[in-house]
């Protein structure tokens, strides 16, 4: 079997484990897609008329409810995306704390294939987490506005930012001493969104936070989500967005790729 | 002992440090194909390190090793084709039921579907698992957790295993279990590396023993060449009664009485002319000692003689 093959065939016997794990485990997947939902509910209904009432556009004195669910639903989705991401950083520590890695590391598979297989099973869990997520927010009175290419780059944009964090999220878990440190190491990914441009303008914050918000990927990704929900994304945002998603998919590939290499004692 | 068995797994001079921490110093071992070799040492004396090394896990400082004739180095992707490893940890998958584990493995093995599931079955029922087939491998007790864990191991049928301290924590049913595993295994042709802290395990088990102590080998022969290099033994007189154990202990001044067992302990080598000369002193000495009682020295005291800060220089 060459290379190729046997690293997708490799690759496909993981992401099958993966899916029985989280078949087994239900429980983690209901509080992945659960939360975010929890959390939408709560932004709308307790925060969201205040915050609404906020937005540019919205007549002084009317309740801004329906336009902050427009609003916040972009950056609860990249929320739902990091929380999943999290979910792997603690599975692949459990697979290292419980000898089943030593286990692959021993058999003669494709090397990159007990990665690949975590960081797919991964995004198709995010993926459900932000399909239900979006099912919920169009239930609640959502309405995008976009057309059938916007919503395949939705799809890409948002698969890509799940792809990213979760090989960022490998790494985390590949580098905890212990499945405590790997789920709390990427909870500023969870954080990060609140600190960008997603839950309020970031025209609203104090100057330095303001800047830091402008600048972090979340808030590009975010705008560039929003601007495909409404129609009319920023083509420049978009290119800055896939730039970031790039950057930490990369960072975060090489990085698990070299802790995975090392010494497994260590 | 001359074998004309090939070699299986071959080590020269087998170095590794963590940090400057010397865990291997420079370690020589050669494995007939088809024979048990155990790694005997107390805990830290690098018996773990020589697994995942040989096992491919981590990399040796200096030094070579072929195992199953491959270069563990420049050819480790030959090696894992043909190694099993059990691991001290189980490296079983806790959500997934013990045939899903196996199936796993399978998978993993390029196994057909139809090989799998004909491997899958037999595995379980050779180990006893088949009526937990179905159920998560993370409910199972510490021994069947360890059978499915070697159960897996064995799936692609390897040529060459290693067991790193296979039975700790496991109770004493579950250990003479996995003994008859790895006698039935032997039987088959495969080769046999485990490492342990339990001297009747290696008693057991093993045809040949190397005894580990700080990162070198201290010992290595047959379990009965390592007992003989160490002095001591016993010989034990057991008496009639009080009256003829005070006529023996003033024979034999030196000896360790048991007034309760009415016995007279000697320390003396277990061989015919140690033997013999007992018997000249008692006869001379008119005592009629009912039985005598040779014992030679355990694997325990060649332990304990080898190993550790007290470890007697012994000549090899």
């Amino acid at each position: 079997m060459n290379a190729i093959s046997l690293s997708v065939t490799d690759s496909s016997t993981m992401l099958r484990r993966n899916l029985l794990r989280m078949r087994r485990y239900p429980s983690m997947t209901l509080l992945l897609i659960g939360l975010p939902i929890l959390f939408l509910l709560l932004f709308v209904y307790v925060f969201g008329g205040t915050l609404g009432a906020g937005l540019s556009g919205v007549a002084v004195g009317a309740d801004g409810r329906a336009e902050y669910l427009t609003y916040v639903t972009p950056a609860i989705l990249l929320m739902a995306a990091a929380s999943a991401a999290q979910g792997t950083a603690i599975s692949v520590a459990m697979d290292r704390t419980e000898g089943i890695f030593a286990r692959f590391r021993t058999m003669a598979i494709s090397p990159s294939s007990v990665l690949t297989g975590h960081v797919l099973g991964s995004v198709i869990q995010s993926l459900l987490a932000m399909g239900a997520l979006l099912g919920v927010s169009v239930l609640l009175g959502f309405r995008p506005d976009a057309s059938p290419l916007g919503w395949l780059a939705l799809f890409c944009l948002l698969t890509f930012t799940a792809f990213a964090l979760t090989w960022l999220c490998v790494a985390f878990g590949l580098v905890s001493e212990s499945v405590e440190t790997a789920s709390n190491l990427p909870m500023f990914l969870v954080i990060l969104p609140f600190l960008s441009s997603g839950f309020v303008p970031v025209e609203s914050m104090p100057a330095g936070l303001a800047w830091f918000a402008e600048h972090q990927p979340f808030t590009p990704i975010i705008e560039t989500v929003r601007g495909l929900f409404t129609g009319d994304a920023d083509v420049a945002t978009a290119l800055v967005a896939v730039g970031w998603c790039v950057l930490i998919a990369l960072v975060g590939y090489l990085w698990s790729r070299k802790l995975y290499r090392r010494d497994p004692t260590h | 002992m001359t074998s004309p068995r090939p070699i299986s797994i071959e080590i020269i001079g087998l170095r590794k440090a963590f940090g400057d921490h010397t865990v291997l110093d420079g370690i020589d071992l050669t494995v007939a194909a088809g024979t048990v070799f155990a790694l005997l040492g107390p805990n830290g004396a690098g018996k773990t390190t020589t697994v995942n090394i040989l096992s491919t896990l981590i990399s040796a400082d200096g030094g070579t090793a072929r195992v199953a004739g491959h270069d563990i180095d420049r050819d480790a992707a030959a090696v894992r084709a043909a190694i099993g490893v059990t691991g001290q940890f189980s490296a079983v998958d806790g959500l997934l039921t013990g045939a899903e584990n196996l199936r796993l493995m399978a998978d993993l093995h390029h196994l057909s579907r139809t090989e799998g599931r004909r491997q899958s079955a037999a595995l379980l029922e050779r180990f006893d698992l088949e009526d937990v087939a179905r159920k998560p491998a993370m409910t199972y007790s510490g021994g069947m957790k360890r059978k499915l864990d070697l159960a897996m191991t064995l799936m692609g049928s390897p040529t060459v295993i290693f067991l790193d301290e296979p039975t700790s924590g496991l109770d004493p049913r579950s250990r003479r279990g996995l003994w008859d595993i790895v006698r039935g295994l032997v039987a088959d042709g495969v080769t046999i590396m485990l490492t342990t802290q339990y001297l009747d395990e290696a008693d057991q088990l093993a045809d040949r023993i190397a005894v580990l102590d700080s990162g070198r080998i201290v010992a290595e022969g047959t379990p009965a060449e390592l007992k003989r290099r160490v002095p001591g033994g016993t010989i034990s007189l057991h008496l009639n009664d009080l009256d003829e154990l005070e006529a023996a202990v003033r024979a034999f001044p030196d000896g360790v009485r048991d007034n309760d067992a009415l016995t007279l302990s000697l320390s003396a080598a277990g061989d015919v002319p140690a033997i013999r000369a007992v018997l000249d002193r008692l006869e001379r000495s008119a005592v009629t000692a009912s039985h005598l009682e040779v014992t030679s020295p355990g694997l325990d005291d060649v332990f304990l003689a080898l190993t550790g800060p007290d470890a007697r220089k012994v000549a090899p």
